[in-house]
């Protein structure tokens, strides 16, 4: 891939506008819904921004079963709140939805579901995503079509036995065209990862499972960027996994540092000053 | 067509190679379990097969994502693994998903009731069917016999919903001969009609209760015998039609009572059709079966062999 540095320079630019502005539109959403998950659904900003807006994802608001789609399987889904005014500005909902998030009669839930369009599976309950996605994956290569299936996960999410499953069958049927996504933010609900079951090497792990492994700051847009462009074409034969390290809370300094930010509101009072502290 | 002992699977297994044969969209998926007539289908078809491992959840999960892209997939391993390993997978991903979209997946479990009889309670599958009777959208399909067996292959392809078709795992005889006397898709059959008493069964106990019936006929006492095969979704309203001839049920599972199972069907439909019917069930207490030995032996522990139904149904007819 030969980028045009030119080009490359104002994509990134552009997408950098765009993160910002998916983080106040969060904090917006997350003042009239306090149940949504702000924290995880804000360490996975860059990743959503990059995918849609930077033309890595092929989609069609308006054909939600179109053939020709890249799929994309949100399996940290509770912390996707992020992921709605993206779909809006995209035109697969009007913006007014947003919002209704978590009101009667609404169809954005406080965990997304995919009576949502642009969701395409059961999200939110963790462990699930990637084994879907090896199978649509398969039944893709089976019918030698050329989209790609991108699945984002949480790290706290590898503790479920379920994904290690997926992982094996992936990279011994060297599912090349499966991306998946992990927003490395290094703790889960109730305290830090390496205080649980301390996930490193977790580069080392996919490595030996026959994954091709590569890993950035999931919050520089440029690294980001292109890591999943690189991804996206790239064939050697195995699945990839894009570590992305990310803070949890990620531009809210009050969450950044808090062992319990998964479980932590900001309260409506203060998603002004919030949104002010973003840069 | 005299009457043949055959596993359930291996005629399923021999009529789903025939279809994949001249139907490209239908993929087999094995959690490690197998049958001999599974060989010709993993050589044959090495392209639309994979063995996932002992990996139940994954099984389910990769099932899912084939569906999604539009093949009828079977998913094969033992029931109670397949079942209740993989239950959140199959309530999640099809139960549920497939309220909102198109999903064929096909859980093929082999060892329903006491089949592993040896094996003991791990290898028992005495819950899966009241626990797949709870799930939305999916429906549930045990067959008595080989023939029914074979039958539910085209039943599979064209019936597009999440399906759970629970086998035993011992060969059986074959109790139909002429399946296209009934309608499939009513879900059930009077193998023979009676008097006062009917006897309701599926999957292995039917056999019991045809020997039941034989003994009971030599006695004078003509009961009924109706073979549930689809107990979801199936035809309620004929079903309570035939049940409302009769003045006493008996029920007859190799499953536990009283939770949700067959008896609870059942009875569901007759509080709600014919108030005031006498209802008997019979299956297993609310306990596991630790006890070594043979299926029958274990009958025979739990009251679930001929001669303690044949005393019972005379015990209702005093």
């Amino acid at each position: 891939m030969i980028y045009c540095m030119e080009k490359t320079d104002s994509t990134i630019r552009f997408l950098r506008e765009k993160a910002l502005w998916v983080r106040k539109e969060t904090l917006k959403i997350h003042g009239i819904a306090q149940e949504t998950r702000v924290a995880s659904s804000l360490s996975p900003v860059e990743i959503f921004v990059a995918l849609f807006y930077g033309g890595i994802i092929k989609y069609d608001p308006k054909n939600l079963k179109w053939e020709g789609r890249d799929r994309f399987i949100v399996s940290k889904g509770h912390g996707s709140i992020s992921f709605y005014p993206i779909l809006a500005d995209l035109g697969y909902f009007d913006k007014e939805n947003l919002l209704k998030v978590s009101k009667e009669g609404s169809f954005l839930g406080g965990i997304p579901d995919p009576i949502i369009p642009g969701y395409e599976t059961v999200n939110g309950s963790l462990g699930h995503g990637l084994g879907v996605a090896c199978g649509m994956a398969l039944a893709l290569k089976r019918k030698n079509r050329m989209e790609k299936i991108f699945v984002l996960m949480g790290d706290g999410e590898l503790y479920e036995g379920s994904v290690w499953e997926a992982i094996m069958l992936a990279g011994e049927h060297g599912l090349d065209n499966l991306v998946l996504i992990i927003d490395h933010n290094k703790a889960c609900m109730l305290d830090f990862c390496k205080n649980i079951i301390n996930l490193d090497p977790l580069g080392e792990k996919f490595k030996v499972f026959k994954w091709s492994v590569s890993a950035v700051d999931g919050h520089d847009m440029e690294q980001t960027y292109k890591a999943l462009l690189r991804f996206k074409s790239e064939e050697k034969g195995m699945p990839k996994v894009l570590i992305a390290s990310t803070v949890k809370g990620k531009g809210v300094p009050s969450l950044e540092v808090d062992p319990l930010s998964h479980i932590k509101n900001i309260s409506p009072g203060a998603i002004d000053a919030a949104i002010e502290g973003l840069q | 067509m005299s009457m043949v002992k055959k596993a359930m699977r291996d005629v399923f297994l021999e009529r789903i190679y025939s279809k994949m044969s001249e139907n490209r969209s239908l993929f087999f998926l094995t959690a490690d379990f197998g049958s001999p007539k599974l060989d010709a289908l993993r050589r044959d078809f090495n392209d639309r097969f994979i063995n996932v491992g002992i990996a139940e959840q994954n099984l389910v999960n990769v099932a899912t994502g084939l569906a999604l892209e539009g093949f009828t997939v079977y998913a094969y391993a033992i029931a109670p693994f397949l079942i209740m390993r993989a239950y959140e997978q199959i309530r999640n991903n099809l139960s549920l998903l497939s309220h909102v979209r198109d999903i064929n997946v096909n859980l093929i479990g082999v060892g329903a009731g006491l089949s592993y009889d040896v094996s003991g309670p791990t290898h028992h599958s005495l819950e899966d069917i009241s626990i797949i009777r709870t799930l939305p959208n999916v429906s549930l399909i045990s067959p008595s016999d080989w023939v029914l067996a074979e039958r539910f292959v085209d039943y599979s392809i064209e019936n597009i919903t999440p399906k759970y078709i629970r086998f035993d795992g011992k060969p059986l005889p074959n109790i139909y001969t002429d399946t296209d006397r009934f309608n499939l898709n009513d879900g059930f059959f009077e193998l023979s009609k009676g008097g006062e008493i009917c006897l309701v069964s599926t999957g292995y106990m039917t056999h019991t209760a045809l020997r039941v019936a034989e003994k009971l006929r030599k006695e004078g006492i003509h009961a009924g015998v109706v073979d549930i095969f689809i107990i979801k979704p199936m035809n309620e309203m004929l079903f309570a039609a035939v049940l409302a001839r009769y003045k006493h049920i008996v029920t007859l599972e190799e499953a536990f009572i009283d939770k949700g199972g067959l008896d609870s069907f059942v009875n569901n439909i007759l509080n709600k059709q014919m108030p005031g019917a006498k209802v008997k069930s019979k299956g297993f207490k609310d306990s596991y079966v630790f006890d070594v030995g043979g299926r029958d032996y274990l009958h025979k522990l739990n009251h679930l062999d001929e001669d303690s139904i044949v005393a019972e149904v005379k015990e209702i007819l005093k």
